[in-house]
This record gives structure tokens, C-alpha cells and sequence, in this order.
């Protein structure tokens, strides 16, 4: 039903087929998390694929910078109902760092895990084929620590949430565990394009 | 218990002005509980289908009969808050849902409780003062409350009042454009000096713009309270 009175300001036709329902274009490149910033150093820092408890593989800072490349640019959409159109990120994708470590996934759902102990749950076909990386740099610069550095996750088609700031490691799952939000109401997919906000949705 | 995420059509009951460009909303409550410091998803429709949403924090106290409490800021070339601020009236009926988020804090997770508000980011901080003074009227908590101006000061002769009234709750008011303190910003000194009236929080709530609440949160980190213990909440997305 309507609501009374308002006809709101809709974008331009060029911006809006750009803008998932219910999300309206920002400048800014705003900053939502949990708690403080952690202060994640690279000396000492180190990158790991678990399953369940189980170390798979493991890189250094050093290490994984050795690894091939990848970048990615688009437009990016956080739950919080803003997006930021034509981001440009570079890391390592997810399907280099399993090549790397000579490992097919070995589970079919991720818990991507921060330094903050922050965790959110990600099936393995939308972290692979290109899809997703462990990004390092944000337009071209050492990615800030308040929107994730050293490095974060960078899933770009799910709600941002799913990109994990701080990110220390990927833990496959034999089921699709919920992380920190999904156990908090938050939508276990989390596609923008079908509004994915909260469970139900 | 009701779905919190479904969208449903509640009804203004209050518009009351808190600040020169801050209103109340009273609502219906809430088909469930809350917990202090969590916000709605509000959803305005035009008649073509065209949609915006946002979110409000909460500053009512769970459970409080008189409906729930939003303190809608407008904001320049605001969409929905120039809405709410220039057409909304009692008895219009708003899509709302929720409450959603984990910037809260209920009574039976005790305190000490530290809460640092920048601004508007006070809203949901008042709830916990609220929720405090009805549920856990022995929990040390200290409210350090930034703003511009004693008149921008949301729920200042509230906050004041429970300051002088209610034992165990402590109102620092910063004001950073007039007055003594013209200029100043929370800094070290403030924090520490709040850690040692309150005690080490067990808990901390920051809220405010966003490089107010990355410092304020930085200095905590400082001062020595444990990072996992402090939750933030950031406006201007």
C-alpha cells in the first residue's frame, strides 16, 4: 500500500536498473562492523584453509603476494541499503589460492573467518569460478584497515557482509554453517538481486 | 513469536520535536521484544511502487506501553527523513520490521556499561539508559554524550534528570561548539576519566558518525578494554 504523501526522488533510469531493490546509490564508501578496528599487522600475518579444525594449506603475507593476481571491478551493495558502483579491487582469487595449494575444494559450503573473530557462511560454487578473491588493494592502494586490511574477502555479487573484513581464513563445512549475522537473523545466501536481507525474505 | 523480518504496517500515534531538526515518532509497539539498542527497517512506498527504506534505531525501552520510539533526524536532501519531518502525521500508517541488529544490550548482561554517543548516535544509547533504569536499576553504566550544542542535545533535560536522580547513572555531557569546551573532542582524558568513575566497562556501546566512532573506538582499544567487548554503530552510510 502507499504511504501517504510521499513519491520520493527514484534515480536516474541509468542508475536504477544498476541498483538492487531497496538500495540507493552513496559517494562515500561507508564503514559498518561490529567493534574497533582490529590492528592486523602483515609481518607475522598468515592466510589459512581449514576443514573443520584441520589446516589444509597456509600462506604469509609474503607468500601470498607471490601468488598470480587478479583484478576485479563493479559495483558492490551492503544490507545496510547503500551501494557503491564501479569499486575496483586487487587480490588473489579463491580458485588461484586452491590451485596453489594443488586442493580441490573439499566440502561445498565456507566459514570465512576475521581477525575479529567475525565468521559468515559462503557455498563454495560462488567463491570459484572466478567469483571471489582475497583482495589486497582497493583502487590500487593497500586496502584501509577500517574497510578490511591488510586483506578481506571480496565477494561482490552477495550483500557485503558476506566479504569478510580482516580475513584470516576460509574453513570448509560439511553443512552450510551460519556465521556471525546469519546466526543473528541475517538472510544464509544473501543476493541482493532477490533482496536476501533477513531470513524468510 | 512473530516474525521480526516481515514487513508489516504499524501506525503513528506521536510527533513530538526533540531537537531543532530532531522529531519523536511514537508508533504501535512492536509485536515482540526488542533489546535496547537494536533498530527497524523502515519502507516508504510512492504511488508508482517506487520504495526507499532505511533504518532508525529504537531509543524506547523494550516493552514500553506508550508504543516504540524513533528520533528521526532530518537530514539535508533527506528522502525519508524529509518525509518524516515534513509530511508524516499521527495516524499514517508506516511499513516498518524489525528489530534487527547486535548493537544491544539487555539488563541480565550487567555492567559496568560504558556508552559513548556522537550526536544523533545517541538514540539507541537512550534506550539502554532506559532500559537500565527499569530492569537493571543496579548496573553502573556512564553516558559521554558529544554534541555540537546544548540545544542540539537529544534528550538532554531527560538524560540530565536521570543523572541527578538515579543512582549508578552518570551523564557527561560534551558540548564541542560553545561554551568551555568549544573546540574539544573525546579524547584520552575523557576516556580515562569515565573508565575511572564507571570501573573497567564489561561492556561498551559506541555510536555516532563514522570517524567519531572509529576514534572513540581506537581510544577504548587505548585505554585498555578489551576489543571483543566494545560493539559500534555507525551513521552517514
Amino acid at each position: 500500500m502507499a504511504t501517504r504523501g510521499f513519491t520520493g526522488r527514484p534515480p536516474a533510469a541509468e542508475i536504477a536498473k544498476r541498483l538492487p531493490p531497496g538500495q540507493h546509490l552513496t559517494d562515500d564508501f561507508p564503514v559498518l562492523q561490529m567493534g574497533p578496528t582490529p590492528r592486523v599487522a602483515t609481518e607475522g600475518w598468515r592466510f589459512t584453509l581449514r576443514q573443520g579444525s584441520r589446516p589444509l594449506a597456509s600462506w604469509t603475507w609474503d607468500e601470498l603476494q607471490a601468488l598470480p593476481r587478479t583484478r576485479w571491478g563493479g559495483d558492490i551493495h551492503c544490507v545496510t541499503k547503500w551501494s557503491k558502483f564501479d569499486t575496483a579491487w586487487e587480490g588473489v582469487t579463491i580458485d588461484d589460492l586452491l590451485a596453489a595449494a594443488g586442493l580441490e575444494a573439499p566440502t561445498g559450503f565456507v566459514l570465512a573467518e576475521g581477525h575479529d573473530d567475525y565468521t559468515t557462511n559462503i557455498p563454495v560454487p560462488d567463491l570459484t569460478g572466478g567469483k571471489a578473491m582475497i583482495a589486497t588493494l582497493y583502487e590500487g592502494q593497500p586496502i584501509e584497515p577500517d574497510h578490511g586490511g591488510p586483506a578481506r574477502l571480496l565477494v561482490p555479487h552477495l550483500y557485503f557482509w558476506k566479504s569478510a573484513k580482516w580475513v584470516k581464513g576460509l574453513r570448509f563445512t560439511e553443512r552450510d554453517e551460519a556465521g556471525f549475522w546469519e546466526l543473528r537473523g541475517y538472510h544464509m545466501y544473501g543476493d541482493p538481486w532477490r533482496e536476501q536481507r533477513f531470513t524468510g525474505d | 513469536m512473530a516474525d521480526p523480518f516481515r514487513w508489516r504496517s504499524t501506525t503513528i500515534r506521536a510527533i513530538a520535536p526533540a531537537t531543532a531538526r530532531v522529531k519523536s515518532f511514537r508508533f504501535e509497539p512492536l509485536d515482540g521484544p526488542h533489546r535496547a539498542g537494536q533498530h527497524v527497517d523502515v519502507r516508504l512506498i510512492a504511488p508508482d511502487g517506487y520504495q526507499a527504506q532505511r533504518s532508525y534505531s529504537i531509543a524506547s525501552a523494550p516493552g514500553d506501553p506508550a508504543g516504540l520510539e524513533l528520533m528521526i533526524e532530518r537530514l539535508p536532501d533527506g528522502e525519508v527523513s524529509g518525509f518524516f519531518d515534513e509530511i508524516a502525521e499521527v495516524g499514517d500508517a508506516i511499513e516498518m520490521r524489525g528489530p534487527v541488529g547486535a548493537f544491544a544490550w539487555g539488563a541480565s548482561e550487567g555492567g559496568p556499561v560504558l556508552l559513548v554517543g556522537g550526536g544523533s548516535g545517541v538514540v539507541p544509547l537512550i534506550a539502554m539508559v532506559r532500559e537500565r533504569a527499569l530492569r537493571a536499576p543496579h548496573v553502573p553504566m556512564l553516558l559521554l554524550y558529544s554534541v555540537r550544542s546544548a540545544a542540539e542535545a537529544i534528550a538532554r533535560g531527560e538524560l540530565a534528570a536521570r543523572s541527578r536522580d538515579e543512582t549508578g547513572f552518570d551523564l557527561t555531557l560534551l558540548l564541542t561548539r560553545e561554551g568551555p569546551t568549544a573546540g574539544r573532542r573525546i579524547d584520552r582524558v575523557m576516556i580515562d576519566t569515565a573508565i575511572e568513575c564507571l570501573g573497567m566497562p564489561r561492556h561498551s556501546f559506541v555510536c555516532g558518525g563514522n570517524a567519531f566512532v572509529g576514534t572513540v573506538a581506537d581510544l577504548l582499544v587505548d585505554a585498555g578494554v578489551r576489543p571483543a567487548t566494545i560493539r559500534t554503530e555507525r551513521f552517514g552510510g
